[in-house]
């Protein structure tokens, strides 16, 4: 069972991480870094309820929370982001490159 | 005591920082305010010369400069009867010269400049006469160098003033490296440089060899500052600073200061004849060489300043011959009347508006009366007619130099004698006698006489001329300032001294000047030569002179010039622009191939650095799983 739940905690981290690094949609970038995020929690939760220890569970709260306020943070540069170039494309911010 | 020793150095200090700091303000006073702090250094002085004169000597140590070691360089000074009389000079004469200065830099921009200048000489000096060790000495003797560079050229936007500040530092430069080797010598053999604890162990430490050795480099020192020949390209080009400048650097103190360091290591020159042969020879060759120089020139500052280095060339015989006492006599005596002359010829300049040609001049004595007396004063002292000054001190160091047996030297002496008093009366004749050559020309400029402020300094030292050398007459079986100066620098014991008949040699020497003068008179005032017939003449003779032996001309292009192409195709194009511009650009470029390998991972697309993000982490990761693994 076990094998079972770590292959989806994976599959969505590594769903998320693809995610992140090919698409050029800024708000599907974000969502991607969510998936991320919660594939890790996932397999916090798992082992924690495997090994009997609650300390996982308790971790995962507070990844939950870091990954809250990275979202709110993340759609607030998205937000400035389109009022400046009224686009979310990640190509078209390249400035960093000069 | 102590204190008013170190009170002597310090007052020329705080003038200094007055006027170097707030010369902006303090304007038209920073001629008081120096002359008071001079006035106020002579004045300190007073007691603690006239402690050494009833037979005290100071040797204070203030605190320790430079510790390294087992060496200990001390800050210290030294007053005996040596330095009294360099003191003594460098006091006085500098205050009068302040003085003087203030009429004479009237109304210039750089007022407050001057002044600063003017006492950061004269502190360096008197820490170079007063230090009781070899590095203090160097101290003053660069510090005084600094001034006489700043002071050259302190009309800086005269490009020939600028030229010749630069080049009296270079020339100078010279010696003073053989200056810093003798001292690096003494230190070696020594362990330290203090006067109290080499002179005492000349002999036990040094052998003739090594004597000679420091003796000539020491020398090589003198020769750079007080412009013997060769060095002596920087004397005459210094006339481009202000007259009292000349006045009191270049004749009075500064150049004499290469006299006053070799009868300070009369123990070492003692030790080494060969040394002695050379300062004496290089001495008398110089007075002799400058004062045909002297014969010619028209520019009345130039005549100077070939005089001065022709009275160096008699100093140098004297210490060189080993009487040091007549060597330092006649420092004192031509501190008093070539100070004079200079102070003379700046008032000439003064009411002649800067004009220093003696086609130009004639006749002078009409309008400047003080003057003129004072001029024909101060010749007649250099040239060398009792009761006047140089008399005495000129004939104490000729007669020395034929008793040490050197007769070549006293008659090249006797030589350059007559003509010293040749061409400062034809000086004097030119000058302030006949008649006006230019018509109207004193007219036009206002020429007048100095104002009191500069003739006053000019009387004191007028009186000094005069009775300045009284001090080297014979009073109850010896003479004062022979005594005096041989307690420090006793003149040197040869096994037989050549006696001759001491009115005979006087005799001599008085013909000799009165010639000079007689010779003068007939070509320049009587006309029954007159000086063109001369020169035409001895045409070839006139043309070597009139160039000063052409001497520049050959430094010029065969060092200046082929330095200057060293430098230029050499240092400059080839180990300059191939080797350290080639060198540093190399880095450069290194820097900018590395730059290029890492900016071409910055593509600017969040995506490339989320990939290289999870690369990296991947990596870390394996690495720390194969660790535990």
């Amino acid at each position: 069972m076990l094998a079972a739940y770590m292959f989806v905690s994976v599959l969505l981290f590594a769903i998320g991480a693809t995610g992140a690094m090919i698409r050029r949609n800024f708000l599907i970038v974000l969502m991607s870094l969510e998936l991320m995020i919660n594939g890790a929690g996932m397999a916090l939760i798992v082992m924690s309820y495997y090994i009997g220890d609650i300390s996982g569970q308790v971790m995962f709260l507070f990844v939950a929370a870091v990954a809250a306020s990275e979202t709110a943070v993340g759609l607030a540069i998205v937000a400035m982001m389109y009022k400046n170039k009224k686009s979310v494309d990640i190509n078209d911010f390249t400035a960093l490159r000069k | 005591m102590k204190t008013l020793i170190l009170l002597i150095i310090i007052w020329p200090l705080i003038g200094f920082l007055i006027n170097g700091l707030f010369g902006k303000w303090t304007k038209n006073y920073a001629g008081v305010i120096a002359s008071s702090a001079l006035g106020l250094s002579f004045l300190s002085a007073v007691y603690p010369m006239w402690q050494v004169i009833l037979g005290n000597i100071y040797d204070y140590v203030y605190f320790v400069w430079m510790p390294f070691g087992e060496i200990n360089i001390p800050f210290g000074l030294r007053l005996d009867s040596l330095s009294t009389v360099m003191l003594f000079v460098v006091t006085f004469v500098s205050w009068m010269i302040h003085i003087y200065s203030n009429g004479y830099m009237k109304g210039d921009p750089g007022y407050a400049r001057y002044f600063t200048y003017l006492n950061l000489f004269v502190f360096s000096m008197l820490l170079l006469i007063l230090g009781n060790n070899y590095l203090l000495m160097f101290v003053g003797w660069e510090g005084v160098g600094l001034c006489s560079y700043l002071l050259i050229g302190f009309w800086y936007d005269k490009k020939t003033a600028s030229d010749a500040g630069e080049k009296a530092f270079v020339v100078n430069r010279i010696g003073d490296a053989g200056f810093i080797i003798g001292v690096l010598f003494i230190l070696f053999n020594f362990n330290s440089v203090a006067y109290a604890d080499v002179f005492p162990f000349v002999h036990q430490i040094l052998t003739p060899e090594t004597a000679t050795i420091i003796g000539l480099a020491l020398f090589l020192g003198a020769m750079g500052k007080s412009a013997q020949f060769p060095l002596y390209i920087w004397l005459t080009d210094a006339m481009e600073g202000p007259t009292p400048v000349s006045s009191l650097i270049h004749a009075a103190t500064m150049v004499t200061a290469g006299v006053y360091m070799v009868a300070r290591s009369n123990a070492i020159y003692d030790m080494s004849p060969i040394a002695m042969e050379v300062v004496a020879s290089v001495g008398a060759f110089t007075a002799f060489y400058a004062a045909t120089m002297a014969l010619t020139h028209k520019d009345i500052k130039r005549i100077l300043a070939y005089s001065t280095l022709s009275q160096l060339g008699y100093m140098f015989i004297g210490v060189g011959v080993g009487v040091y006492w007549a060597g330092i006599f006649h420092l004192m005596t031509h501190a008093f009347f070539k100070g004079l002359l200079f102070l003379g010829a700046g008032a000439v300049m003064h009411s002649m508006r800067g004009l220093l040609s003696i086609d130009l001049m004639g006749g002078l004595r009409k309008k400047m009366p003080q003057t003129v007396a004072l001029m024909v004063i101060a010749s007649l002292a250099i040239a060398g007619i009792p009761p006047f000054a140089g008399f005495f001190s000129k004939d104490a160091i000729l007669a020395g130099a034929l008793e040490m047996g050197h007769p070549i030297i006293w008659i090249v002496g006797e030589i350059t004698a007559f003509m010293t008093a040749f061409y400062m009366f034809r000086f004097v004749f030119n000058v302030f006698y006949g008649e006006e050559k230019v018509p109207n020309l004193y007219h036009e400029l206002h020429t007048h006489e100095a104002p009191k402020v500069m003739t006053i300094p000019m009387w004191i030292l007028g009186v000094l001329s005069i009775i300045g050398g009284w001090v080297g007459l014979h009073i109850s079986g010896e003479i004062p300032i022979e005594a005096f100066i041989a307690r420090t620098a006793p003149t040197l014991e040869v096994a037989s001294k050549a006696h001759y008949s001491e009115a005979l040699l006087i005799g001599i020497s008085v013909c000799m000047g009165l010639l000079g003068i007689f010779t003068a008179w007939v070509i320049y005032i009587k006309k029954w030569i007159t000086a063109d017939t001369i020169a035409n003449t001895f045409r070839p003779i006139y043309t070597l002179l009139a160039n000063t032996y052409y001497v520049d001309k050959f430094v010029y292009f065969f060092i200046v010039k082929p330095f200057w192409w060293v430098s230029e195709y050499f240092l400059w194009k080839i180990v300059d622009v191939k080797i350290i511009d080639a060198g540093v650009d190399l880095f450069g470029w290194i820097s900018k191939r590395i730059g290029w390998l890492f900016r071409t991972l910055q593509t600017g697309f969040v995506n490339h650095y989320a990939y290289w993000i999870s690369i990296g982490v991947m990596l870390l990761t394996s690495w720390y799983l194969i660790k535990i693994i």
